[in-house]
């Protein structure tokens, strides 16, 4: 058995190595110079690949710059737009104690606000009249309406169509300021804009 | 300009009033009533107190424990119970003083409750010049309450009546009675089956509230979760008027409060500040649809009838006569809002204010002759009384917060009013004409303005 075990070890050997004898003959048929030729091709096709994929990353970044551009340019005039309309909405205008009169610095604001409107043919606003909560309950309604109502005639002499002024009065109903200092009544005293 | 003359003239009287009325009292001793006496003796017999007068002394006035007369314990519990909210009641109207029962010589409730029964030197001799005795049968859940007023020092029965109803009926029971006091005293029914309505916010809402006259039995009328304003009862307490922006704008709702009917003035612009004409299903309100706030007269459908004012500028909150011929108004005609009279029928219109930069918020006094309105001077805001007549204006609030929305008393002797003078919060106040007993009249979550007073049931 012992024997046995050995001539099948010696086998495997031999069997081995002649596989290893056979690849080393075929490496000694392949010519040097067809290696060099193919090494060469090899290398002028990737010269030009990586030629154009340059070019085409070129274009690419180009492409991708270009529409980064267009969207922070568009994303800008979104912004511009919006905050147009959030000073449209935020920007009130304020008036004397007891009074409905529009001050120069309302009458320049309700300008702004009628040339915007004007870009913004389609949109419909309500006036908002509020006043301090000195004076009292009913009487305040109809201040606050007076209020309003000055804006919208002067609005309407700018060119804004009636039909797109809304009024409301609220008296001293909804202070923007609860405290009871001037500034507070200052800061109550006022004409919301609310786009509909 | 009309100065303050009057208000000045006031406060002497006041002190007259207050330091020395009471020592020329001790020397006269029987004097008190005498006071009345000759001061009356031109006017009715029931006139004992005029409460409009400004310079009104308080009557002291005694009030016996009940005579129980099965006496068993909720018989005595009950007995106690009438006795509290009579004196409650007695003292709520500025012009009685219910004396402490620690001074009083005798007890009726075992002695007698009966005139013959009662020793009015006992009664003269501490001073009380008014006597009630009262009397409780309770059997079963049946109280039978029996109750007098006596003019101790005339030693005459002024006023005797016997109520039957349930326990729970007790409080309604006492304040009959006081109405029946009310007439004798003053010639009026008094204060005591009227009711409060008033604003109160509920989680930042402004909702439409009623309470008794006395701010118990506080009731919510509505639920519009918006903001809702300008409580104003119709003269047979049926109906209830405000205004509401549950629908987007102001708009007037008229409210059946028993019958789940009513109707909505809802006109383009700004519909508020109804009043009710008095004894009539008719309102005045005003309304911007023209363009212009005017003041309109409208029926109980909220249809116009006619327009009052014609004049450019704010014309708001009007307030009809007693006798609804004519109306007080605001308006800005003049530049500054001020107080306006208009006849409805001769279409004159009267100034009424001239002092002051801005002058709102008017009621008229249930007898016609006075106007109660909002004045403002250097952020001040207060109430004053003007005599139409006079045109004098008496101030009856100071440095007490702000004080707005006065409403009269269906018997004129009081004013119900929102103050700010409790840590700057509006609340519901009570004061008698002469601004005296000012206090806060009821207790509740939120802030409580604009309170209307109701006529009394007849």
């Amino acid at each position: 058995m012992k024997n046995r075990a050995w001539i099948n070890l010696v086998m495997v050997v031999l069997v081995a190595g002649l596989f290893l004898t056979v690849s080393c003959a075929k490496k000694t048929v392949v010519s040097d110079a067809t290696t060099i030729e193919d090494q060469a091709k090899a290398e002028a096709d990737a010269k030009v690949k990586a030629a154009a994929d340059a070019k085409a990353e070129a274009a690419r970044i180009a492409q991708q710059n270009l529409e980064d551009q267009m969207a922070s340019e568009k994303a800008l005039k979104e912004a511009k737009v919006m905050a147009a309309r959030k000073r449209f909405e935020n920007q009130d205008i304020h008036f004397e104690y007891d009074s409905s009169e529009l001050s120069s610095m309302s009458k320049m604001v309700l300008k702004e606000k009628a040339a915007w409107l004007k870009t913004n043919y389609s949109v419909v606003v309500t006036i908002e009249g509020h006043c301090d909560e000195r004076g009292t309950t009913e009487y305040n309604l109809a201040l606050g309406e007076r209020r309003a109502s000055t804006a919208k005639s002067y609005l309407i002499n700018l060119g804004v169509a009636a039909s797109r002024l809304d009024t409301i009065s609220y008296g001293e109903e909804q202070p923007k300021d609860s405290g009871k200092t001037e500034s507070a009544y200052r800061e109550n005293r006022r004409d919301h804009f609310v786009i509909d | 300009m009309v100065s303050f003359a009057g208000n000045k003239r006031y406060c002497p009287y006041n002190m007259f009033n207050k330091v020395i009325l009471p020592i020329l009292y001790c020397f006269l001793g029987m004097g008190g009533i005498l006071f009345f006496s000759i001061s009356i003796s031109s006017a009715r017999e029931y006139d004992y107190i005029n409460v409009s007068n400004p310079f009104l002394k308080k009557t002291p006035i005694a009030v016996t424990e009940f005579k129980a007369f099965n006496g068993h314990d909720t018989e005595v519990k009950e007995g106690k119970t009438a006795r509290y909210i009579l004196k409650e009641a007695l003292d709520f109207t500025g012009y009685l003083k219910t004396m402490n029962s620690v001074a009083f010589l005798s007890n009726p409730a075992e002695s007698g409750i009966q005139l013959g029964q009662i020793n009015f030197i006992d009664w003269t001799g501490i001073g009380a010049e008014l006597l009630i005795t009262g009397g409780i049968i309770e059997n079963q859940g049946k109280v039978t309450l029996k109750l007098r007023l006596f003019d101790t020092f005339k030693t005459k029965l002024l006023v005797g009546k016997v109520y039957t109803g349930s326990r729970s009926q007790i409080r309604q029971m006492i304040h009959l009675f006081c109405s029946e006091i009310s007439y004798k005293l003053t010639g009026r029914g008094g204060v005591f089956n009227s009711k409060i309505a008033f604003v109160s916010t509920v989680k930042g809402k402004k909702e439409i509230f009623t309470c008794d006259f006395d701010g118990q039995n506080i009731q919510q009328i509505t639920s519009h979760k918006s903001i809702s304003l300008s409580p104003s009862w119709s003269s047979d307490r049926k109906w209830l008027a405000y205004v509401s922006y549950a629908r987007g704008n102001p708009q007037i709702f008229i409210k059946n409060l028993k019958e789940n009917r009513g109707a909505i003035v809802n006109y383009k612009g700004m519909n508020i500040s109804p009043d009710w004409m008095p004894g009539q299903l008719k309102l005045a309100a005003a309304l911007s649809f023209s363009g212009d706030q005017e003041i309109y007269l409208l029926t109980v459908k909220g249809k116009i009838i006619k327009r009052i004012t014609k004049s450019w500028g704010i014309d708001v909150s009007p307030k009809f006569s007693p006798d609804g011929k004519k109306i007080v108004f605001t308006s800005k005609r003049t530049g500054t809002p001020q107080i306006y009279i208009k006849d409805l029928e001769s279409e004159r219109v009267q100034r009424l204010t001239f002092k002051g930069f801005n002058n709102t918020s008017a009621a008229w006094s249930p007898d016609g002759r006075k106007i109660a309105y909002v004045g403002i001077e250097k952020n001040n805001i207060d109430i004053f009384v003007i005599n139409i007549d006079s045109g004098v204006p008496v101030q009856l609030t100071m440095n007490a917060g702000d004080n707005e929305d006065p409403s009269w008393s269906p018997d004129g002797s009081m004013l119900t009013f929102t103050s700010t003078r409790e840590g700057g919060i509006p609340r519901i106040f009570v004061m008698t004409v002469s601004g005296t007993d000012q206090r806060r009249l009821l207790r509740l979550k939120g802030k409580q303005t604009q309170p209307d007073w109701s006529m009394s049931k007849n």
